[in-house]
């Protein structure tokens, strides 16, 4: 964070600073929106590997239902890698 | 800064148009349908009697694949009239993806949000019309208010529910399938750059050359990587566009 002020401390130009502010918000807006799905996607997979083990006969089931929530989950860090791009590249 | 110029986003995501207003994406997206409309024209043409082989085969799986992981597990028996839908959307988004990783081509057309979104708004329209067919229009009546909510809370419960089901199910449906297949897209990008700066590097130090072998390994990996991941978003979206179908043919249910 002081190496990142000490950057715009250096910057005179109002475009750079823009572009700098843009990519550090972008790098930031996917780091925070990857953390609850990762933590929400090992616990999801987590779960449904335990019921399959348990009952492997509804393995089938469990796993569909499985690829459902992820699905849910997922879109969260999705949306955040689309702000990503959004902030980098628009 | 890194020895390395990554390319803008237009340029990734952006060819010259092969005649105006036609490009490569559209060019995969019609050929998508071809290809899927080809190959199940062949299956059908085929004498039932004898043992299938080739195409008929391949059709045979994938219509399997779709009742038994996609409409049994959703919909039940008696929406197996909706394999012939989850079907050719299964296909169609297949084939838009894939051509993510075969060489040359290697763009998914899905990347882009033209067909993610148009899918999505296919599928809105299709649940909706559904409900409405087999509830009257007591069906948006179903969709504000689950059945059990205290009238306190109707307002509440009502504007959360319009704003999950009516917006965000089909703005999620396109993000997902879009973002997927352009975080993949960009990915390769990535690894193919980074494979090309170590190769050509004009560097004293020549032990840096060879390196390039973990970057081309990466990306003989995350190629793989893309191949599963054309599949399970085709899958993906076949099951969810199935899952809201069933919610709006039995009443309200609670995920979006």
């Amino acid at each position: 964070m002081e190496a990142f002020s000490a950057l715009v401390a250096q910057v005179e130009d109002p475009a750079d600073l823009k572009n700098i502010s843009a990519a550090a918000g972008a790098g930031y807006a996917y780091g925070l929106a990857a953390i609850g799905p990762g933590i929400g996607i090992g616990y999801l997979v987590g779960k449904s590997v335990e019921a399959m083990a348990r009952q492997p006969e509804a393995a089938g089931m469990v796993r569909t239902t499985m690829f459902l929530g992820i699905a849910f989950t997922e879109a969260l860090a999705l949306i955040g890698f689309v702000v990503f791009i959004l902030l980098k590249f628009a | 800064m890194f020895g390395l110029e990554f390319p803008p986003i237009n340029e990734i995501l952006r060819w010259q148009d092969i005649f105006p207003s036609f490009n490569k994406i559209a060019l995969i997206a019609v050929a998508a349908t071809l290809i899927s409309i080809t190959l199940f024209l062949l299956a059908a043409r085929r004498d039932p009697l004898v043992a299938p082989t080739g195409a008929r085969n391949l059709a045979e799986v994938t219509i399997d694949f779709i009742e038994e992981s996609v409409v049994m597990q959703t919909l039940g028996k008696s929406g197996l009239k909706w394999t012939p839908f989850l079907l050719s959307l299964f296909m169609f988004i297949f084939l838009c993806n894939i051509p993510g990783v075969i060489p040359i081509i290697q763009m998914p057309a899905t990347a882009r949000i033209a067909i993610p979104l148009a899918l999505s708004l296919l599928v809105w329209v299709i649940y909706i019309g559904t409900g409405l067919k087999h509830q009257g229009l007591g069906y948006f009546g179903h969709l504000l208010w689950p059945p059990g909510v205290p009238v306190a809370l109707k307002p509440l419960v009502g504007l959360i529910e319009f704003i999950s089901t009516i917006i965000v199910t089909p703005f999620s449906l396109t993000v997902r399938l879009m973002a997927n297949m352009l975080a993949g897209h960009i990915l390769l990008v990535t690894f193919g750059l980074l494979t090309h700066a170590l190769f050509t590097a004009e560097t004293s130090q020549i032990f840096l050359v060879p390196m390039s072998i973990l970057p081309f390994g990466m990306l003989i990996f995350l190629t793989a990587f893309e191949i599963l991941v054309a599949f399970l978003q085709a899958y993906i979206f076949a099951i969810l566009a199935a899952v809201y179908i069933n919610n709006s043919t039995v009443g309200h249910a609670d995920d979006h």
